[in-house]
C-alpha cells in the first residue's frame, strides 16, 4: 500500500488525508467540481476532479472512482462514508482491477445491504431480532401484523440508515401503507421486498464498534448510544451508553462479535441495536459496512485510531491487539454542527462562510473541513464540523461541549448550534433518559 | 426583483434533481438561462473546472491554455483517459488546422473500458490539442482549444 485515492469530501475525507499522512502513505483526493478548492483536495498529495458537483455524476460513479485511482497511481480506494462506502459494485470493481478496497468482503457488505438476509445471519448467529418476517402479499403481511401487535414497522429489504421506514398504527392503514412501501423500495433501491417488524417504542439506539482481521480475529470497540435523533439523523453520539444494564451491554457486545465471526466480516463495522428502554432487552437492527461519521467518541475511550487501523487491515495486516487489550477510559460525546436552517425546518443552508470558529479547550477535538471563505455546497449532505468532548465523566463531556457550542462563532450560513445547545443542556439528556423519538417530541 | 447567490444554488440544485436539460427564466428584472451538458460555444462564462493547484506528484499536468476571444477551450465531460483514435495505430479524429463542426467527434474518453465519443460542441479550427494521448483527464480538463468559426 503506497497511495490511496479518498473519493469523498467533508469533514472524512480530511481524516483519511490525516490517517493516510500517520502512515506515510500518498493520498489523492477525487473531488466533484464543487469540492476541488475544499479542505481535503487542498492537502491532498494530489487532486483529481471526478465530474460536476451533483453526487450521481461523481462521487456516485463507481466507474470513474476506479478509473481515477488507476489513472493517478494509486494501490488502494478509501470511501469513507456516504456515497460509495457501502456498494458492492465499488467494493468489486475495485479489487477485480487489483486495488485494495478499504472496506469488508463484496459478500459481507451484499449481505449486510440485504436487511432480510441480515435478519437471518443475526438469528443464525443467536443474536436476537424483532418479532417479524417478510410480508410478500397483503394477506401474509395482515397476518403477521395481527401476530405482532400494533403499531409496527414496514420496512425495505434494501434500506437502511432510516430509509424505506413506514410506520402502520392500525390495520386500516397496512394496506395502502403497504404497496406505498413496496412501490418506493422499489423505485429508491431497485427492490421492491419489505418486511414487518415489531416496533419498539421508546427506544434507545446502540450500536457496537466491530473490528476484525483476515486471520480470524474479530473484537468489538465497545458500544455508543446515538439516541439523540432527528428523522433518524443522529444528531448527538456519546460513548459509553448511559443508562445501560451491564447485562445488556455483555449481550450486545457479545451479539455483535457473533454476527462478524458468522457473517465472516473483516476491517471495521458497526452492529446496530434497539434497546426497549424498559426491559433493556437489544434487538439487532442493521450492520453497517464503514467507517461511522460519531467513530470518534469510541476513538476519545479507548484511545485507538480507526481510520488508521482500517488500512493496516486493508493492507493484510493483524489488529494486533486482543480483546483484552481494548480499554475505556472517560465518557466521549460528538455532536455535529449543520448547515441549517432551523427558521425552516432545519432545511439546509449552504453557503459561503465569513466566519467559522471554534474555540480550542483541553479535551476538546474538532473534525471538520470548515474555515473563512469556504463553501459549503448545495449538492451533499450539511454536516459541517463534529465536535467531540472527552472528559473523566458524562457530565464534564456535557459541560465541556455546552461552553465550546457558547463561544462558536458561524456567519454566512445558518446552523444548528442552538439546537445542540437546547439538547445538551436539557434535563432528560443530561439524566440520560433520551430516546430516539425524543428530539421530535421536544421540538414540537 | 434581485437574484441572491443562494436563490441561483436554489435553482441549479433544482434544474439537478430534475430532468430539465435546459431552463430560461425571464422576468422584468433579470433573466437567467441554465443548461446542462456541452458548453453553448462563444459563451463569454468561462469554461468549467479550474485544474486544481495541488502539487501533482505524477506527471506535470497538461499546461492550461488560456482561451483567448477567438478560441474556447473544449473540456472533458468526464474524467477518464484520453485517447486520440479510434483504435492504436488509427489516424487522429482531429489535428491541429482540422475543422470541426458542433458534432464533429474529436475523441474517445475511455472509462472502465467504456468508450465515450465526445464531439467538439463548437465550430471551428481546432488549434492545439491540450491532453496527451492515452493519459488521464479529469472532468472539465482542457482537450482542445478551437479557434470559433
Amino acid at each position: 500500500m503506497r497511495r490511496v485515492l479518498i473519493p469523498n469530501r467533508g469533514e472524512i475525507a480530511v481524516r483519511i488525508v490525516n490517517a493516510c499522512r500517520k502512515l506515510d502513505l500518498e493520498c489523492v483526493v477525487g473531488a466533484s467540481e464543487a469540492d476541488l478548492d475544499g479542505m481535503a483536495a487542498r492537502m491532498a498529495d494530489r487532486v483529481v476532479c471526478l465530474g460536476p458537483g451533483p453526487a450521481r455524476d461523481s462521487y456516485l460513479r463507481a466507474d470513474i472512482v476506479v478509473q481515477a485511482a488507476l489513472g493517478t497511481g494509486c494501490d488502494t480506494i478509501h470511501p469513507g462514508y456516504g456515497f460509495l462506502s457501502e456498494s458492492p459494485s465499488l467494493a468489486s470493481l475495485a479489487r477485480e482491477n487489483g486495488l485494495t478496497f478499504v472496506g469488508p468482503p463484496v459478500s459481507a457488505i451484499e449481505l449486510a445491504g440485504d436487511k432480510l438476509a441480515a435478519r437471518a445471519a443475526a438469528q443464525r448467529a443467536g443474536v436476537p431480532v424483532l418479532p417479524g418476517g417478510e410480508a410478500p402479499s397483503r394477506q401474509r403481511a395482515r397476518e403477521l401484523a395481527t401476530e405482532l401487535g400494533y403499531p409496527v414497522l414496514v420496512k425495505a429489504a434494501g434500506g437502511g440508515g432510516g430509509r424505506g421506514i413506514k410506520r402502520v398504527d392500525d390495520e386500516s392503514q397496512l394496506g395502502a401503507l403497504l404497496s406505498l412501501a413496496r412501490q418506493e423500495a422499489g423505485a429508491a433501491f431497485a427492490d421492491d421486498r419489505v418486511y414487518l417488524e415489531r416496533l419498539v417504542t421508546p427506544a434507545r439506539h446502540v450500536e457496537v464498534q466491530i473490528a476484525a482481521d483476515e486471520h480470524g480475529a474479530v473484537v468489538h470497540l465497545g458500544e455508543r448510544d446515538c439516541s439523540a435523533q432527528r428523522r433518524y439523523q443522529k444528531v448527538v453520539e456519546e460513548a459509553p451508553a448511559p443508562a445501560l444494564a451491564p447485562q445488556t451491554r455483555a449481550t450486545l457486545l457479545e451479539a455483535a462479535v457473533a454476527l462478524a465471526a458468522e457473517i465472516g466480516y473483516e476491517n471495521l463495522g458497526t452492529v446496530e441495536f434497539v434497546v426497549d428502554p424498559q426491559t433493556g432487552e437489544p434487538f439487532f437492527l442493521e450492520v453497517n459496512c464503514r467507517i461511522q461519521v460519531e467513530h470518534p467518541v469510541t476513538e476519545a475511550v479507548c484511545d485507538r485510531d480507526l481510520v488508521v487501523l482500517q488500512l493496516r487491515i486493508a493492507g493484510g495486516r493483524r489488529l494486533g491487539f486482543s480483546q483484552e487489550e481494548v480499554r475505556f477510559s472517560g465518557h466521549a460525546i460528538e455532536c455535529r454542527l449543520n448547515a441549517e436552517d432551523p427558521a425552516r425546518g432545519f432545511a439546509p443552508s449552504p453557503g459561503t462562510l465569513e466566519l467559522f470558529s471554534v474555540p480550542d479547550r483541553p479535551g476538546l477535538r474538532v473534525d471538520t473541513f470548515c474555515a473563512p471563505g469556504a463553501a459549503i455546497p448545495p449538492y451533499y449532505d450539511s454536516l459541517m464540523a463534529k465536535l467531540i468532548a472527552h472528559g473523566e465523566n458524562r457530565d464534564q463531556a456535557i459541560r465541556l461541549l455546552l461552553d465550546v457550542l457558547a463561544d462558536t462563532d458561524v456567519e454566512g450560513v445558518e446552523t444548528n448550534r442552538t439546537l445542540l445547545i437546547d439538547v445538551l443542556g436539557h434535563p432528560d439528556f443530561q439524566a440520560a433518559r433520551v430516546t430516539t423519538n425524543w428530539l421530535e417530541h421536544v421540538l414540537r | 426583483m434581485g437574484l441572491t447567490d443562494d436563490d441561483v444554488r436554489e435553482i441549479l440544485r433544482i434544474v439537478d434533481e430534475s430532468d430539465v436539460e435546459e431552463l430560461q427564466i425571464q422576468t422584468e428584472g433579470f433573466s437567467l438561462h441554465v443548461s446542462r451538458g456541452a458548453p453553448i460555444a462563444p459563451s463569454p462564462a468561462p469554461p468549467p473546472a479550474p485544474l486544481a493547484s495541488a502539487p501533482a506528484p505524477d506527471a506535470a499536468e497538461p499546461s492550461t491554455p488560456a482561451a483567448d476571444e477567438d478560441t474556447v477551450l473544449v473540456p472533458s465531460p468526464m474524467l477518464g483517459t484520453f485517447y486520440r483514435a479510434e483504435a492504436p495505430g488509427a489516424s487522429p479524429f482531429v489535428e491541429v488546422g482540422a475543422t470541426v463542426g458542433p458534432d464533429s467527434t474529436v475523441c474517445i474518453i475511455e472509462v472502465m473500458k467504456m468508450m465515450n465519443s465526445v464531439a467538439a460542441g463548437v465550430s471551428g479550427t481546432v488549434v492545439e490539442v491540450c491532453a496527451e494521448n492515452g493519459e488521464l483527464v479529469e472532468y472539465g480538463e482542457p482537450l482542445l482549444r478551437v479557434r470559433v468559426a
